[in-house]
C-alpha cells in the first residue's frame, strides 16, 4: 500500500510540476491544488499506514488494547486541506480578478508591476 | 504567569473583531491604534517576564507538551514579539495620515490586526505545525492587505506574491509531514531530543533542506526573493512598511529557530550552504538595488541584501555571529520599516516615488530630510547609528574564523548601500523638482500621524546605536539561549526529560 501511494503522490507531483511549468496563470493553480494534495498524501503516509485499526478505545479502559491507526497525521491533512482549500479559493478569485483587469493570463505579458525597461 | 504568553495573540485577534465592525465609522482607526498600544504593554510585559524568569512556556488546553501545541518565549521569541507589537503600533498611527476611507470601509484595520496576530503567533509557538498555521493566517492578511483596492498594479504584483508563497507552504508542508514520519513528533524541544536518535541522519538532510527551501521563500533569500521585489512596491505605504518591516524576517527567525534547535546535525553540510545563500544574497539584492530608480524598489533590494547579512550570521554559527544576527534582525526591522513610512511623505509631497522625476525635499522639507538621513546611514552602517553596530558584529565574527573574503564581501555591500542611499538623497532630496513643486510640509493632510512614527523609529535607531551596550548584552543572553537549548527544553518539556 505505502509503494503504491508513493508512487501516486510521484505521479501527482510530476504532473504538477508539468503544469506549473506553463505560461497561464490557471494552469499554475491547477498544478498548485496538485501539489498540495501531492504534500498532504505523503503527510498520511508519513504518518504509517494501519488499515483496519480505527482509533477506538472499549468502554471502561483508558487507552486503547491493540494497535491502532494514528489520529494526528489525519488530523494534520485536515487542517491542510481546509487551510489549502481556502488559499486556493482566494488565489482563483486573484486570477479572475487579474484577468478583468490586465485582460491577460499569460505570465510573459503579466508586466505591470515590473515593466521591461525602455531604452 | 503562563497565561500571559496567550495575551500578545488575543489582543491583536480582539482588536480585528472590533475594528471590523467598527469598519463604516471614523473609530475604527482609532480601535487600530488603541488595540495596537495594548499589545505594545503586554509585549513589554512579556519581555519583563523573560527578562526575570526565563524562558517561558505554556501548554494549551492544559494539553501537556509534546501532544498538545505549546507557546513559548524564550529572549528572542520576546524580542521578536515587543519588535513586532512597537512597528505595529507606528504603522497603526501612520495609516490615519495614509490609508484612504474606502480602503478602511473594506477592512483594512482588521486585516492589518490580523496579520499582527499572524506574525506574533509565529514567534510565540513551539509547534511546527503550528507554525504552518501561524504562517497562513499571516499570508491570508498579507494577500487580503497587499489587493486591497488593488489596481492594476497591485493585481499584477499580488499574482506573484501569492503563487510563490504558496509553493513555498507546499513545501513546509511536505517537510512537517516527512519530518514526523521521522521522529513522531512535531513539538520543537521535543524533536530537538528526537532527530539525535535517528539512524537515518541522511534524510534527516533532506528534510533539512526542504525547510531550507520554505523558510528561504519567506526571508527572501537568493535564489528564492523573486516575489519581493515585484510585489513590496505596489500597495500602500503603511502595508509596504508593515511587510518590509516584519514579513520576511519570520522567515529569517524560522530559519535560526530550525537550524540552531532542531537541525544542527550536519553544521558542515546545511551551514556552509546557507553561508554561500547568505553571501549571493548580499551582493544580488545590493546590486539589484543599485538598477533600480523607484524610491520603494530600491528599498526592496535592500532587503534582500539585508537579509544577506542576518543568514550569514546563522550561518557562521559562532556564538559572536548568532548574536550579530539577533542584534541585526531588531535593529533592521526598526530601520526598514520606517525607511518605507518616509517613501510615503516623500510620495505625497513630490507626487512620485521615481527618484528622477522628484526632487527639492531638502530644501523645502529639511527635517524630512534629517529623518531619512538616520535611518538611510544606519542601514548603510554608519557609526554612531545601530546599523553599525550590527554589521561591526558580524563583520567581527567571521574575521574572529579568519573568513576574509566573506568579511570583504560583507563590508563592500556595505559600501554599495551607501551608493542606493546617496542616489536616494541626491536625486529626491538634494536637487530641485523638475517640475518646479516645493514640496512643503504643510501640504501633509494628518502631518503629525504620519510624522510622530516616522520621528519616533529614528530616535529608537539613534538610541540603540547611541546605546549598544545593553542591547548586545541581551543579544548575547538570547544566542546563549538559542546555542545551547537546554532551558528551552526544559522549559516546554519539565524536567523529566
Amino acid at each position: 500500500m505505502e509503494q503504491l501511494l508513493s508512487l501516486l503522490i510521484g505521479v501527482l507531483v510530476a504532473a504538477s510540476v508539468y503544469l506549473m511549468l506553463a505560461r497561464n496563470l490557471l494552469r499554475f493553480l491547477f498544478g498548485l491544488i496538485l501539489l498540495s494534495n501531492a504534500a498532504n498524501l505523503t503527510i498520511f503516509v508519513a504518518g504509517r499506514l494501519t488499515p483496519g485499526a480505527p482509533p477506538l478505545i472499549p468502554d471502561g479502559v483508558d487507552a486503547p488494547v491493540s494497535e491502532v491507526a494514528n489520529a494526528l497525521p489525519q488530523a494534520l491533512v485536515l487542517t491542510a486541506i481546509v487551510i489549502g482549500f481556502g488559499l486556493f479559493a482566494f488565489a482563483l478569485v486573484l486570477a479572475f480578478r487579474a484577468y478583468q483587469s490586465l485582460g491577460t493570463l499569460h505570465t510573459d505579458e503579466m508586466r505591470v508591476a515590473e515593466p521591461k525597461e525602455q531604452k | 504567569m503562563s497565561w500571559f504568553l496567550s495575551l500578545p495573540l488575543i489582543i491583536p485577534f480582539l482588536t480585528a473583531i472590533a475594528a471590523y465592525l467598527l469598519r463604516h465609522s471614523a473609530s475604527g482607526k482609532w480601535v487600530s491604534v488603541a488595540g495596537s498600544a495594548l499589545g505594545l504593554v503586554a509585549s513589554i510585559a512579556l519581555m519583563a517576564i523573560v527578562l526575570d524568569k526565563g524562558v517561558v512556556a505554556a501548554q494549551m488546553g492544559q494539553w501537556a507538551a509534546p501532544f498538545g501545541i505549546t507557546l513559548v518565549a524564550d529572549l528572542l521569541s520576546a524580542v521578536m514579539v515587543l519588535i513586532t507589537a512597537i512597528t505595529g503600533f507606528a504603522v497603526a498611527i501612520y495609516a490615519m495620515g495614509d490609508v484612504t476611507e474606502a480602503q478602511e470601509r473594506l477592512g483594512y484595520h482588521g486585516l492589518f490586526q490580523v496579520l499582527l496576530a499572524g506574525v506574533t503567533g509565529a514567534f510565540l509557538t513551539g509547534d511546527l505545525f503550528n507554525l504552518y498555521v501561524w504562517f497562513e493566517v499571516m499570508l491570508i492578511a498579507s494577500f487580503g492587505l497587499l489587493v486591497l483596492m488593488g489596481g492594476k498594479e497591485q493585481l499584477d504584483g499580488g499574482v506573484k506574491y501569492v503563487a510563490l508563497n504558496l509553493i513555498s507552504t507546499i513545501f513546509f508542508l511536505t517537510g512537517i509531514g516527512l519530518l514526523y514520519g521521522l521522529t513522531g513528533t512535531l513539538n520543537f524541544a521535543d524533536l530537538a531530543l528526537k532527530v539525535e536518535e535517528i539512524e537515518n541522519q541522511g534524510l534527516l538532510t533532506v528534510v533539512a533542506m526542504m525547510f531550507m527551501v520554505a523558510f528561504g521563500v519567506k526571508a527572501a533569500v537568493f535564489p528564492l526573493f523573486f516575489w519581493l521585489p515585484a510585489a513590496y512596491h505596489t500597495p500602500s505605504f503603511s502595508v509596504s512598511a508593515i511587510f518590509a518591516g516584519l514579513l520576511t524576517k519570520v522567515g529569517v527567525y524560522a530559519l535560526i529557530r530550525c537550524f540552531t534547535l532542531v537541525f544542527d546535525h550536519d553544521i558542515a553540510f546545511t551551514h556552509t550552504i546557507l553561508l554561500w545563500v547568505a553571501c549571493l544574497t548580499m551582493v544580488v539584492g545590493v546590486l539589484g538595488a543599485a538598477a533600480q530608480s523607484d524610491f520603494r524598489k530600491i528599498l526592496s533590494f535592500h532587503i534582500i541584501s539585508q537579509i544577506g547579512y542576518m543568514i550569514l550570521g546563522l550561518a557562521l554559527m559562532t556564538p559572536l555571529a548568532i548574536v550579530g544576527a539577533v542584534f541585526y534582525l531588531v535593529h533592521h526591522i526598526i530601520v526598514k520599516a520606517n525607511l518605507f513610512l518616509i517613501a510615503g511623505v516623500a510620495k505625497r509631497l513630490t507626487g512620485g516615488t521615481e527618484v528622477y522625476q522628484i526632487g527639492g525635499l531638502y530644501k523645502y522639507a529639511p527635517f524630512l530630510g534629517v529623518l531619512f538621513l538616520v535611518p538611510a546611514f544606519s542601514l548603510a552602517g554608519f557609526p554612531p547609528l545601530s546599523g553599525f553596530w550590527a554589521k561591526y558584529i558580524i563583520v567581527k565574527a567571521t574575521l574572529d574564523i579568519e573568513m576574509w573574503f566573506v568579511a570583504f564581501i560583507a563590508l563592500a555591500v556595505g559600501l554599495m548601500t551607501i551608493y542606493s542611499m546617496t542616489k536616494i538623497w541626491a536625486e529626491a532630496f538634494w536637487k530641485n523638482h523638475p517640475d518646479g513643486i516645493e514640496p512643503r510640509m504643510e501640504k501633509l493632510s494628518n502631518k503629525w500621524a504620519q510624522l510622530l512614527p516616522i520621528a519616533g523609529l529614528a530616535v529608537l535607531t539613534v538610541f540603540i546605536g547611541m546605546n549598544p551596550e545593553p542591547f548586545v548584552q541581551f543579544a548575547e543572553r538570547s544566542a546563549a539561549q538559542l546555542l545551547d537549548p537546554s532551558d528551552y527544553i526544559t522549559a516546554v518539556l519539565g524536567d523529566a526529560q
